[in-house]
C-alpha cells in the first residue's frame, strides 16, 4: 500500500513539474509585449526596456522559468497586470467560490446518481431501467448553457425560487450564498448526474454476472445482503474513482455555467485573464487548476486503493 | 446404504430448457437420480452434456433464460422445484451446499475469505462474529489450512488456486449441509494440487449424514471418490450404476467408448491405438427424437431412431440401449467397437537408431525471463527490472521421428520454453538448432527455411487461425509463403493435408466459426504439418477438447508423424496422456528439467522425488489401484523467488536435507537406460526408497 502510495505521490510531483512548464513555455508564447501591456501605448523605449530589466523578462526561458516556480511554491504569487492588485487573495477568493459549488454539486448530484444507477442496474431492461436510461441519454445530450437558461426560466423567471444571477462577493456568507448556489449546481448535475448513473448501471450489470454472486445467493444470504455487502461493494468502486476525478472538472471547468450564472469562481477569472493578457494571473490561475485536477486524481488513486484489496495489497 | 431408507434427493423426469432467441430448447430430459445419505454420486459427462445445468436445477438456481419443463426434485420428502428464490434462501447453504469450480471467481475479491464464512456462520447458525471466528479457525484447520489466521484475514487474491478451493469447501461444510453439491472441483487445479483436494474431501465426507452429487468430467476422480455413477451424454442419462459395475460391465456404447478414450499410466502407443468416438456431441438444436447417442454409435439400428428407455439390467444398474443384452451377454464385442483409425502405428524409435544423423531439434541451454513488475524508485533510478526467470538452462534434443513429452504443472515453464524455442518469445540465452540449421532466437529473423521446418500446434487453435480467411485460404496461404507453392497445387496439397486430417474437402470453404473445437484443431493440425515441418512443437493440443474427441486428435497427430517422420514436442500437464504418446519423457518443474528417459522407463522406479508425486498424484480410471500416495505440501514457490540448491526443496517430501537447500544437485545417469536423474540421491538410493511405489504393469 505505501509502495503504491508514494509510487502515485511521485506520479503527482512529476505532472505537476511537467505541467508546470507547459503552462510557463505556452504563456510566454502568447502574442504581446509584456511591459507594452503594463505601461500602456504611449510609453516610451526607455520606460519599457527598464520595466523588462525590472521584471526579467530580459533572462533567458529558463532562469525566468525557475524563478517563477519557486515564488509560486513560496506563495509569492506577484501582482496581477490588469488588476494592479496581489493575485493570491484574488484567486483563493474564487477558489472558495469554486469550491463551495463544486461541493455543493457532489453533495445533489452523487446519492442521487449512484441511486438511480443502482436502480435501473438491478433491474437490467425492465420499465424503469428504460425509463431511468432514456432520461439520462436526453439529458446528456444537452449543452450546460441550454438547461443552465431552461432552469433560469422555470425556476427564476417564472417560479420566482431562486435568483438568476449568482455573483456572490468574497463577503458573503454560505448561508446567504446557498440559494444562489442552487441553480448552477443544479445544471452540473444535470450533466454529471446522468455520467455517474450510467456508469454504476453498468458496474452493477457487469457485478451481477460474476460468479461471486451466485456463491453470495447460495449461502442463502437474504438478497438486500447479497446486493449490499457483495454487489455494490464491488459495483461501485468504479463509480467512487470517477467522482472524485470529476473533483478536478468541478473546480475549474465549469467556465460555462459559471458563464450564464455569472457566478465568480475559477473558470471565469481564466477566461478574464486569458482576456486582458494577464499573465501571472494566468498562470497561477492555471496552476491551481492543474493543482486540483491532479489531487483529485490522488484522491481517487487512494480511494480505488482503499476499496480494492487486489490493489492495495497486489 | 439400504436403498429403502429415504433418499435425501430425488430428481423424477426432469427436463429444462434454455430460451435460445425465441424457441425452448431442452438441455437435459427425463433425468432421473436418488441419493441416499452418505452415498457420494458421481455425474459424469463431457462439456455440453448439461451436467451443470442439472446441478443448478437440483439447486433450484436457473437463471431467467432457463426452465423446468416437467419433472420433480425432492429433497427430504420436499418438492423444491417450483419454491421461488426467497423460499430457497431458506435452504441454500443450511441444507444444500454447493463447492464451484472456480474457487478465484466464485469469492467476493473485496471481502476477506474469513468474513465471508462468518457470514454463514452468523446467518445460519445464529453464532456471534466471535464466536464465528473461532469457528472459521476451527474449520480451516480442518480443511488442512496452514496459518488458519493468517488465511481468515486474506483476501481471495492473496492465496493460492489450492487454499482457495480449501476456503470454498470449509464454507460449504461448516453448515453439516444435507446435500452437498461439487461442480468440478478440481478441474481448474494442477494435478499434485488436486490429489491433496480429493484426499481432503474424501476424508471430511466419507460416513457424514449427507448426500454428495460429484459432477465432474474426469472418470478417474470418480474411481476416487464415488459409491455409485451416472453417465449424462447430450442432456441424456445413458447409464446409472453402481462404480465397480459401471468400470467391469459397462453396458452403454458411449459409457465404454469414454472409458476406452482415455489413456491409461503406463499405455503406450506403441502397444494399442487409443478407441476414439467418431464425431461430437449434438448441439442443443440437433437433438432429435432418437437415440441421443445414434450419430456416433457404430452399432446402431433401424430402431435407434425412436428414443430408447432406461432399462434395468439388474436392481442397481440402469442403461438406455436397445442392445445392453447383447452388450451383456458378449454377443457385441465392446472391446472392437471404436476401431482406432489405421491400424499402423509408428513403433517408437530406439534413442539411437539414426546414427550421423543430426536431432531434428536441438536446444541447449535455453534461459527464458520475464521483466518483473518495477517500483516507482526502480523505474525512476532506471535501474534495471528484476527478472523472472521461468526457463532456466533448459536442454532437450529430439530425433527424427520420435516424440518427447514435456510435463509439468502450470508454472512449471513448459510454455515458456516452448514458446522460446518457436520463436514466439525471445529466448534470454540458449542456441537452437534443426538438423543443424541455427535458428535465430527472434521469430523476425527467422528465414522461411526455419519457419518451414519448425511449425506449432497450439492449445488453442483459434491462435492459428485466421477468422476471416476459409480454411482453404488459411492453408494455401502457409503453403505459398512458407514454400511459394500457389495455384492449382497449393490446392491440391490442401486438399490431401485436409483428407489426412479425416474432414471432408468441403470443409476448405468454411471460416473458423463454422467448424466445432475438434475440427478447428484439426485444421490447425493441418495447418502446421502442410509444410512438411522437421519439428512440430504441440502446446497442450488437446486439453480445450472434449475427452471423447481427444482421442480421435491424439491418434490423429500420431499418425501424421508416423509418415511425416518429425520430431514432436509434445507438451501436457497430464502425464497419462504425455506417457501414452511420447518416446522420450522431460519433467520440467519450475523452469528446469527434473528427470529425462525414456517413456517406458518412467513408471518404473527410480524416481525423481518430483516425478514420484505426480504419478501419485494422477487419478487412475483404473479400478482397485492401490498405491502409497506422496502428496506435496505447499504451493509452488512464486517465480520471482530465487531458488538456490535443488528447485523442488520447498516441497520435496524425500529431502534430504541443508545440502538440498545449498547445493545444486547432480544429474544421475543411468547408463543401461539413459535415465537421468536431476537429485542429491544416487540411483541406487532412490530405487530403494521407492521400492514400494510401482506404477507398471497395474
Ligand atoms: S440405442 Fe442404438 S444408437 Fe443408441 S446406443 Fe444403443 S445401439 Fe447405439
Ligand atoms: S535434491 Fe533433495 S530436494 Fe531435490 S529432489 Fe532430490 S531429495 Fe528432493
Amino acid at each position: 500500500m505505501l509502495k503504491y502510495l508514494l509510487r502515485r505521490f511521485g506520479f503527482l510531483i512529476l505532472t505537476l513539474l511537467i505541467t508546470s512548464m507547459v503552462v510557463f513555455v505556452v504563456t510566454q508564447l502568447l502574442p504581446g509585449d509584456v511591459a507594452r501591456v503594463i505601461l500602456g501605448r504611449e510609453a516610451g523605449e526607455a520606460a519599457l526596456q527598464a520595466l523588462r530589466e525590472e521584471l526579467g523578462l530580459n533572462d533567458p526561458l529558463p532562469v525566468q522559468y525557475t524563478r517563477w516556480l519557486t515564488n509560486f511554491v513560496k506563495g509569492e504569487w506577484g501582482k496581477s497586470y490588469s488588476t494592479k492588485t496581489e493575485i493570491r487573495p484574488l484567486v483563493m477568493g474564487r477558489l472558495r467560490n469554486s469550491l463551495m459549488l463544486a461541493g455543493f454539486i457532489l453533495v445533489i448530484s452523487v446519492p442521487l446518481a449512484i441511486f438511480l444507477g443502482v436502480v435501473a442496474g438491478l433491474n437490467e431492461n425492465k420499465p424503469i431501467d428504460n425509463a431511468i436510461s432514456i432520461a439520462s441519454l436526453a439529458v446528456v445530450g444537452l449543452p450546460e448553457f441550454v438547461t443552465g437558461l431552461v432552469l433560469i426560466q422555470i425556476f427564476s423567471f417564472r417560479l420566482r425560487l431562486f435568483p438568476a444571477n449568482s455573483s456572490i462577493r468574497p463577503t458573503t456568507s454560505f448561508v446567504e450564498a446557498l440559494p444562489m448556489l442552487i441553480l448552477p449546481a443544479l445544471t452540473a448535475t444535470l450533466v454529471l448526474l446522468a455520467y455517474i448513473a450510467r456508469l454504476t448501471r453498468a458496474g452493477v450489470i457487469e457485478e451481477l454476472k460474476q460468479q461471486y454472486v451466485r456463491t453470495a445467493d447460495l449461502k442463502g444470504l437474504p438478497y438486500r445482503t447479497v446486493i449490499y455487502k457483495h454487489v455494490l461493494r464491488n459495483a461501485l468502486i468504479p463509480t467512487i474513482t470517477v467522482v472524485a476525478i470529476s473533483m478536478g472538472w468541478l473546480i475549474s471547468g465549469l467556465i460555462v455555467i459559471e458563464n450564464v450564472f455569472n457566478y465568480p469562481g475559477l473558470g471565469r477569472l481564466m477566461v478574464f485573464a486569458i482576456d486582458r493578457r494577464d499573465l501571472p494571473l494566468l498562470q497561477a490561475v492555471t496552476m491551481v487548476a492543474v493543482l486540483g485536477f491532479a489531487l483529485s486524481n490522488l484522491i481517487a488513486d487512494i480511494l480505488y486503493a482503499i476499496l480494492d484489496p487486489r490493489i492495495r495489497l497486489g | 446404504m439400504t436403498s429403502n431408507e429415504q433418499p435425501v434427493l430425488e430428481v423424477n423426469d426432469l427436463t429444462v430448457a434454455y430460451r435460445i432467441g425465441d424457441r425452448w430448447l431442452e438441455a437435459i430430459r427425463d433425468i432421473n437420480l436418488a441419493i441416499q445419505s452418505r452415498q457420494i454420486y458421481g455425474l459424469v459427462g463431457e462439456s455440453g452434456s448439461g451436467k451443470t445445468t442439472l446441478a443448478m436445477s437440483i439447486l433450484n438456481y436457473l437463471g431467467e433464460n432457463g426452465k423446468i419443463l416437467k419433472g420433480s426434485i425432492v429433497f427430504d420428502g420436499e418438492e423444491i422445484s417450483r419454491y421461488p428464490r426467497e423460499k430457497m434462501r431458506a435452504y441454500w447453504g443450511s441444507k444444500i451446499a454447493l463447492v464451484p469450480q472456480n474457487p478465484l471467481s466464485s469469492l467476493n475479491p473485496t471481502l476477506t475469505v474469513g468474513e465471508q464464512v462468518r457470514e454463514v456462520l452468523r446467518l445460519h447458525l445464529k453464532m456471534t462474529n466471535i464466536e464465528a471466528q473461532q469457528k472459521v479457525l476451527e474449520l480451516f484447520e480442518r480443511v488442512r489450512l496452514a496459518e488458519p489466521e493468517r488465511v481468515a484475514r486474506a483476501y481471495p487474491h492473496q492465496i493460492s488456486g489450492g487454499m482457495q478451493q480449501r476456503v470454498m469447501i470449509a464454507m460449504a461444510l461448516a453448515t453439516s449441509p444435507r446435500l452437498l453439491i461439487l461442480d468440478e472441483p478440481t478441474t481448474s487445479l494442477d494435478v499434485t494440487t488436486q490429489a491433496s483436494i480429493l484426499d481432503l474431501i474424501k476424508e471430511l465426507i466419507q460416513g457424514r449424514e449427507m448426500a454428495v452429487l460429484y459432477v465432474t468430467h474426469n472418470l478417474g476422480v470418480v474411481v476416487e471418490l464415488c459409491h455409485r455413477v451416472a453417465v449424462l451424454y447430450a442432456g441424456e442419462l445413458v447409464e446409472d450404476a453402481p462404480l465397480e459395475e459401471l468400470f467391469s460391465q459397462p453396458m452403454h456404447p458411449y459409457t465404454h467408448g469414454l472409458l476406452m478414450s482415455v489413456p491409461k499410466l503406463g499405455q503406450s502407443k506403441s502397444e494399442q491405438a487409443l478407441s476414439a468416438i467418431p464425431g461430437q456431441i449434438p448441439a442443443l438444436s440437433q437433438r432429435g427424437q432418437g437415440c441421443i447417442f445414434q450419430a456416433r454409435c457404430p452399432i446402431a439400428l433401424e430402431i435407434c431412431s425412436e428414443r430408447p428407455p432406461l432399462e434395468k439390467v439388474n436392481e442397481q444398474h440402469l442403461t438406455r440401449c436397445y442392445r445392453w443384452q447383447e452388450i451383456a451377454q458378449g454377443e457385441i464385442a465392446l472391446e472392437a467397437l471404436f476401431e482406432a483409425e489405421g491400424e499402423a502405428m509408428s513403433m517408437a524409435v530406439p534413442i539411437s537408431s539414426e546414427k550421423g544423423t543430426a536431432s531434428a531439434l536441438d536446444a541447449q541451454g535455453i534461459v527464458v525471463e520475464f521483466e518483473g513488475q518495477r517500483s516507482f524508485f526502480e523505474s525512476i533510478t532506471r535501474r534495471p527490472a528484476r527478472k523472472v526467470k521461468a526457463v532456466k538452462n533448459v536442454s532437450i534434443q529430439i530425433q527424427p521421428g520420435d516424440t518427447l513429452g514435456l510435463v509439468g504443472e502450470s508454472g512449471s515453464g513448459k510454455t515458456s520454453l516452448a514458446r522460446a524455442i518457436s520463436g514466439l518469445n525471445e529466448p534470454e540465452a540458449g542456441s537452437i538448432r534443426i538438423y543443424g540449421l541455427p535458428a535465430s532466437p527472434k521469430l523476425s529473423q527467422r528465414n522461411r527455411e526455419v519457419l518451414r521446418r519448425l511449425q506449432m500446434v497450439f492449445q488453442n487453435p483459434e491462435e492459428a487461425l485466421n477468422p476471416f480467411m476459409t480454411v482453404g485460404e488459411s492453408l494455401r496461404r502457409q503453403l505459398f509463403v512458407l514454400q511459394g507453392i500457389r495455384g492449382e497445387e497449393a490446392q491440391r496439397k490442401a486438399e490431401e493435408m485436409v483428407q489426412a486430417v479425416q474432414l471432408p474437402v468441403e470443409v476448405l470453404n468454411r471460416r473458423p466459426n463454422q467448424l466445432s473445437g475438434g475440427e478447428k484443431q484439426r485444421i490447425a493440425i493441418a495447418r502446421a504439418f502442410i509444410t512438411n515441418p522437421d519439428i512440430v512443437i504441440a502446446d497442450e493440443p488437446v486439453s480445450s477438447l472434449d475427452v471423447s474427441v481427444q482421442a480421435a486428435i491424439l491418434n490423429l497427430i500420431n499418425r501424421l508423424q508416423g509418415s511425416f517422420h518429425n520430431g514432436l514436442l509434445f507438451i501436457s500437464h497430464d502425464l497419462a496422456v504425455v506417457g501414452y504418446l511420447a518416446d522420450q519423457i522431460a519433467v520440467i518443474y519450475l523452469g528446469a528439467l527434473m528427470q529425462l528417459c525414456r517413456a517406458a522407463d518412467l513408471f518404473q522406479p527410480p524416481f525423481h522425488p518430483y516425478t514420484e508425486a505426480l504419478l501419485s498424484a494422477v487419478p487412475s480410471v483404473e479400478l482397485g489401484r492401490k498405491v502409497e500416495a506422496i502428496r506435496l505440501e505447499g504451493d509452488l514457490p512464486s517465480p520471482s523467488e530465487t531458488i538456490e540448491g535443488c528447485p523442488f526443496h520447498s516441497r520435496c517430501p524425500r529431502k534430504i536435507g541443508q545440502i538440498c537447500e545449498q547445493q545444486a544437485p547432480p544429474w544421475r545417469i543411468d547408463e543401461s537406460t539413459q535415465k537421468r536423474i536431476y537429485c542429491h540421491y544416487t540411483l541406487e538410493e532412490l530405487s530403494q526408497l521407492q521400492s514400494k511405489t510401482r506404477y507398471s504393469g497395474l
